[in-house]
């Protein structure tokens, strides 16, 4: 009988120590499925955060590096300047991005490292036990948010991908979604667009990912993707927020190839 | 040997890069500024990658990311900059990588000053971050030994997989000595075992990581490498004694200070006075053995040193306590005079 | 004498740390043992600003100049703060046209010249430093003017070569103050 469907050959076989129902699984699967279509498992080095996805390195089947929280940009800087011919990737939740990493991510992004970032923004640290997130959206309850996010007291809430997107140095900034196939046919082209623009050596390229949480949310895993859907998406427009291919783009640094 | 002036940062610098360091990461901080700037003009030259990154924080991750590919890679602060690569440098450490981290100390704590100090021991011998783990510490005192303590730290990094630093400060960084740079065969240590550049399909992924969940797993891993430590303390101790085979009073300075104590030290057998000069060479590990051997004779020791006496406990462990360890020293910036070196040894019995 | 401690001083922008570095150089092409160390920090900028020289037949100890054998001096406070550390018998050489020489040492000899004048009557614009280590070179023995010609080969950087001139012209001008 033919194989139609299998596992991605750079995603490991083993059990992965995600809840259930938490979306992880749905961008590791995309993610490989892209390393393995691009042939490039043997030349990827990915550097795991501080959260949820701190043991991907299990997972993944290229070489990997475990950073400190925050750290990873930082991390993936040092091994693609001295690898310039290797893909990197982080794979880096909100609270890593976007909180304690913000200046890695930042500057990673300005001086248009050439380098991937698969950043799961989930409005929430899942990790910890479900406190408030850089991302955690206004009324949102969570344990350190009790009342719901006040942004009179909490602030407000960072957009990533606009945010990067006014930096030069950025190549790519798309936000997408894993709730339903065709959000996770784009998600998945993105990822791809995103180490294509390694490859050619155009810089820093970010996909955001809107992703559940549902043991934090306190949600059944169906109505978390309704809650995604029905809140998150609103306040995180999916879309392409930077990209250079379609406009005038000096690459700054050198491609793979 | 071709005799060249060197500023103490720019012959680091230089000696790294002669020593296969392929890259650099720093972020602008005095009195090392000269090491970056040296480096952001010759590294490219040399094939190699200097980048100014945009905290300490992240030259250090920086380093840690090169460093699992198998590169020699090298950082350099001053004392509030240490700091903050405390946190790496614990990563780096539990996840058995080489690398090298030069400490240009200043006065602290705080902000402190920008003189120099070497009120980093505790810090760099005791507890550079977080967690069970030793880091190799030389103390260079010349320029000279500036560039044959970067080739050696280099060199024990790999051999040993672990984080070296060289302690220097202020006074060695920007002095200008003369300096002869040694023919370096950057030693070869096979990292395919074990570095995450790439496995082109031939071979299982490699993870260079510090986490383990299970605590026996956690347990093993630290105490496979204090198993390395204790061979390291075995194998690897340096220093020199000056004057000590019939001392009575053994003085003990490291780095720069030990310079101002020879002096006084000098002038001390002018005036009869018998003293001798123990200065460690590595700090951790400390020579336990030498010091023992350089003071045999002595009636006393007096440690002499930039800070408020952070080497103190380190000679009474390795002596035994079985001598009274005195202790003299000017700290914040301030640098002992060979004078009020001198006071202190006569103070000590020793004017006869 | 084994040891040579020589201590420049003045204020940052008249070439202390420059004179220095060519003092360093004439050690280093004698075969000596030498140590060249700044003052560093704020008063780089525009402040004031000295420099130790060591110059030894042995390994330097402290390279630190406390007491000096030889003193430059180039502003008034620097003359002020230092002529009181220098050894007995030690040597004094300082700008006349900006020092006023008060001090009641009669242990140490005093050398003063106008050497900011002479360079400007001379068209040595910012040239008082090498003209004042032009008189020291005159009344010390510490080198030849070979070995500080020399020196100032390798201290003035290639891209500002055409300077070598001026500077042998400074020191001559300071060996005939």
């Amino acid at each position: 009988m033919a194989v139609v469907f299998e596992r991605p050959k750079s995603l490991v076989d083993i059990p992965t120590h995600y809840c259930p129902g938490c979306t992880h699984g749905i961008v590791h699967r995309i993610l490989c499925e892209v390393i393995d279509e691009m042939g490039i498992e043997g030349d990827t080095i990915g550097v795991c955060p501080v959260g949820c996805s701190v043991m991907a390195y299990d997972y993944f089947n290229c070489d990997m590096i475990e950073a400190a929280h925050g750290r990873a940009p930082a991390v993936a800087t040092g091994v693609k300047r001295t690898n310039p011919d290797k893909y990197v990737f982080t794979y880096q939740g909100d609270g890593d991005l976007a909180a304690i990493g913000t200046a890695e991510t930042v500057h990673a992004a300005t001086r248009g490292e050439n380098i991937v970032v698969i950043f799961i923004n989930n409005t929430i640290y899942g990790m910890t036990g479900g406190q408030m997130a850089p991302t955690t959206i206004p009324g949102q309850v969570t344990q350190t948010t009790p009342f719901g996010r006040d942004p009179q007291l909490a602030g407000f809430p960072v957009r990533v991908c606009e945010m990067l997107s006014t930096l030069t140095g950025t190549a790519m900034a798309q936000r997408v979604a894993v709730d339903s196939v065709p959000h996770i046919r784009e998600a998945k082209k993105a990822i791809r667009k995103a180490f294509e623009n390694q490859k050619a050596g155009r810089g820093f390229s970010i996909v955001e990912v809107l992703s559940t949480c549902p043991t934090n949310w306190g949600l059944a895993p169906l109505d978390a993707i309704k809650r995604l859907q029905d809140e998150m998406i609103p306040y995180y427009p999916l879309g392409v927020y930077k990209d250079v291919t379609e406009g005038v783009f000096e690459n700054v640094q050198g491609g793979n190839e | 040997m071709e005799r060249n002036l060197m500023k103490g940062n720019e012959a680091l610098a230089e000696a790294a890069i002669r020593a296969g360091c392929k890259c650099f990461f720093g972020y602008p901080i005095t009195p090392q500024t000269e090491l970056a700037a040296y480096m952001a003009k010759r590294m490219h030259k040399a094939g190699g990658v200097f980048l100014q990154a945009e905290s300490e924080v992240a030259a250090i991750n920086m380093v840690l990311g090169a460093a699992s590919t198998g590169v020699r890679a090298m950082t350099s602060s001053s004392s509030p900059g240490i700091s903050l690569k405390s946190e790496g440098v614990s990563y780096i450490a539990g996840s058995d990588l080489p690398a090298v981290i030069i400490n240009v100390e200043r006065g602290g704590p705080g902000l402190g000053g920008i003189q120099p100090s070497q009120a980093d021991y505790w810090q760099a011998t005791k507890a550079l971050g977080h967690g069970d783990f030793q880091l190799l510490v030389y103390a260079p005192a010349s320029v000279q030994e500036m560039v044959d303590y970067v080739v050696k730290a280099f060199d024990r990094a790999d051999k040993y997989r672990m984080p070296a630093m060289i302690l220097a400060d202020g006074l060695l960084g920007q002095m200008m000595e003369p300096v002869s740079f040694p023919e370096i065969n950057p030693d070869a240590y096979d990292k395919s075992g074990w570095a995450t550049n790439g496995h082109k399909n031939a071979r299982e992924h490699h993870i260079v990581n510090s986490l383990y969940l299970q605590p026996d797993a956690l347990e093993k891993s630290i105490v496979d490498r204090y198993k390395k430590y204790e061979i390291i303390k075995e194998t690897e101790t340096e220093a020199e004694s000056y004057l000590t085979e019939d001392c009575d009073i053994l003085l003990c300075a490291f780095g720069a200070t030990a310079r101002v104590v020879k002096s006084a030290v000098n002038s001390a057998r002018e005036l009869g006075i018998k003293a001798g000069l123990f200065r460690p060479k590595t700090l951790w590990p400390f020579p336990v053995k030498e010091i023992n051997e350089a003071a045999k004779t002595a009636k006393c020791l007096l440690s002499v040193e930039m800070s408020m006496g952070q080497m103190v406990d380190d000679i009474k462990l390795a002596i035994n306590c079985s001598k009274p360890v005195h202790f003299f020293g000017r700290t914040g910036g301030v640098i002992p005079t060979p004078d009020e070196v001198l006071e202190e040894i006569k103070k000590l019995g020793g004017a006869k | 004498m084994a040891t040579t401690e020589i201590l420049l001083a003045g204020f940052g922008g008249q070439g202390i740390l420059f004179a220095g570095k060519i003092l360093a150089y004439c050690g280093l092409m004698d075969n000596k043992e030498l140590s060249w160390l700044p003052s560093y920090g704020p008063e780089m900028r525009g402040g004031t600003c000295n420099c130790s020289v060591c110059i030894s037949d042995e390994p330097i100890g402290s390279p630190l100049v406390l007491t000096p054998d030889l003193l430059i001096a180039m502003n008034q406070p620097s003359f002020d703060k230092f002529v009181k550390s220098v050894r007995p018998g030690g040597k004094v050489f300082f700008d006349s046209t900006l020092i006023e020489a008060n001090t009641d040492r009669t242990d140490i000899q005093l050398f003063g010249i106008p050497s900011q004048q002479l360079a400007d009557d001379n068209a040595l614009k910012g040239g008082s430093n090498i003209i004042l280590l032009g008189k020291l070179l005159k009344e010390t023995n510490l080198c030849s003017l070979e070995v500080m010609q020399k020196a100032i080969e390798k201290v003035v950087p290639p891209k500002k070569a055409a300077l070598i001139p001026n500077n042998f012209k400074a020191i001559e001008i300071g060996m005939n103050a």
